[in-house]
C-alpha cells in the first residue's frame, strides 16, 4: 500500500496525547515536591529549568525558521534525483548529507525517501538517509533535543552518530547482497 | 559555547532568508511566517516536557537509576537502556522527557544516549504509521533490522571517546 499523497493529518498540533501523559505526570511529580520539599525546593526546581527552558529559545526559533527557508528554498524532487542518480560510498554520504539537511517531520521525510527509490537509489542510499535524518538531523536536534539537554550534551551526542548513517547504508547494502531483501533495481550502469 | 552556537544559527538564518529575499518578497514572507508559526506551535509540548523532566528527574529513586543506569553500569545499563528506549510509546516528548529526567537523576551519558538512539530509531508506532504506508515494506523492515546494532555502537563509542 503505497502512496505518494501526503496525508491529510497536520502535522502541527500544539498539543497531543503525549504531552498531556507528560503533563500528567510532572503534575503530579510537582505536587509530591511541594508537598514532601516544601515550596522552596518546588520554586527552586522550577526556576532552574525555566532558565534552560529560556536560553533555548532563540536556538529553537533559529531551527524553526532555518527549517522552514530550507523547505521552501530546497525543492525535493532535487534532492531525490540527485540522491538516486548517485552509488556507491558517495551515493550513501550525500544521502546521509541530505538527511541532517533536511528538515520536517514523519510526515514529510518518508514520501522523500520513497521518491529516493523511484529516482533509482539503492536500498542502502534510503537506510542511510532515513537514520541520518533520525540521529542527526538538525531539526529535530535544535528544536527537541538543546532543550531538554543542554547544548554540549547534544553537539557530542551528534560527533559521536556520525559515522552511524553510513554505517547502516553499508549494513543494508550487506543484506541485499546477502538476498535479505530483494532490490529492485537490478543493474547499475 | 552556548554563544558561539547562536551566534552560527543565526548567522544560517540570515543567510538563508537573504537568499530567500533575493528571489522575491514573497518567499521571504512565507519562510518567515511558516518559522515563526511552527514556534509557537512547539512551544507549549517543549515547555511542558523540559520543565516537567526537571520534576519528574527530582521524584525519580536517584539509589536505583544509578545502580541500573548510572556510569558504573556498562554494558548491563545499555542493554537496559536500549529495551526502555525500544518500548517507550508516544512522541517526542515522552522520549525526551523520559531521557533528560534520566540524565538529571543519575542515569550514565552512555546509557542515555543508548535509550534516545533507541527511541529514536525502533519506535514500533512510528515504523506502523508513518514508514510502513510511506515506502515498500522491504526497505521499512530493512531500515529496522540494519538499526538494532546502532544503539549499542552509539554507547560504546560514548564511553571510548568519552565526554570532552
Amino acid at each position: 500500500m503505497s502512496s505518494d499523497v501526503t496525508p491529510k493529518r497536520r502535522r502541527r498540533r500544539a498539543f497531543d496525547w503525549s504531552t498531556a501523559a507528560i503533563a500528567a505526570v510532572s503534575l503530579a511529580a510537582a505536587a509530591m515536591i511541594y508537598w514532601r520539599d516544601g515550596a522552596e525546593q518546588f520554586l527552586a526546581i522550577l526556576g532552574s529549568d525555566l532558565t534552560l527552558f529560556g536560553e533555548m529559545l532563540p536556538k529553537v526559533l533559529a531551527g524553526c525558521l532555518i527549517g522552514a527557508f530550507v523547505t521552501l528554498l530546497l525543492p525535493r524532487e532535487m534532492v531525490a534525483r540527485w540522491v538516486g542518480h548517485e552509488s556507491g560510498l558517495t551515493g550513501l554520504l550525500i544521502a546521509a548529507a541530505f538527511g541532517v539537511i533536511l528538515p520536517g517531520g514523519p510526515i514529510t521525510i518518508y514520501p522523500v525517501a520513497g521518491a529516493f527509490l523511484v529516482m533509482g537509489a539503492d536500498a542502502g542510499a534510503v537506510v542511510a538517509f532515513i537514520v541520518s535524518w533520525t540521529l542527526i538531523g538538525y531539526t529535530r536536534a535544535l528544536v527537541w533535543e538543546l532543550p531538554f539537554f543542554g547544548s554540549e550534551f547534544v553537539l557530542w551526542r551528534i560527533v559521536e552518530a556520525l559515522p552511524l548513517p553510513i554505517l547502516a547504508g553499508l549494513l543494508a547494502r550487506i543484506a541485499v547482497r546477502a538476498g535479505f531483501a530483494h532490490d529492485h533495481k537490478q543493474d547499475k550502469s | 559555547m552556548t554563544l558561539a552556537i547562536n551566534v552560527l544559527l543565526w548567522l544560517v538564518v540570515a543567510i538563508l532568508a537573504f537568499v530567500a529575499a533575493s528571489r522575491g518578497r514573497i518567499l521571504l514572507n512565507s519562510g518567515a511566517r511558516d518559522g515563526v508559526i511552527e514556534f509557537f506551535m512547539l512551544l507549549p509540548r517543549i515547555g511542558i516536557g523540559v520543565i516537567g523532566s526537571g520534576f519528574i528527574a527530582e521524584v525519580l529513586p536517584k539509589e536505583l537509576i544509578g545502580a541500573w543506569l548510572g556510569p558504573e553500569s556498562g554494558l548491563t545499563g545499555v542493554v537496559i537502556a536500549t529495551l526502555g528506549g525500544a518500548l517507550t510509546p508516544g512522541g517526542p516528548v515522552v522520549g525526551f522527557s523520559i531521557g533528560a529526567a534520566a540524565l538529571k537523576s543519575g542515569a550514565g551519558a552512555p546509557q542515555v544516549i543508548a535509550y534516545s538512539t533507541a527511541w529514536a530509531l525502533y519506535a514500533i508506532h512510528r515504523l506502523v504509521m508513518w514508514e510502513v504506508p510511506m515506502m515498500p515494506a522491504r526497505i521499512v523492515w530493512l531500515r529496522a533490522a540494519v538499526s538494532l546494532p546502532l544503539p549499542f555502537i552509539a554507547a560504546v563509542m560514548a564511553m571510548l571517546v568519552g565526554k570532552p
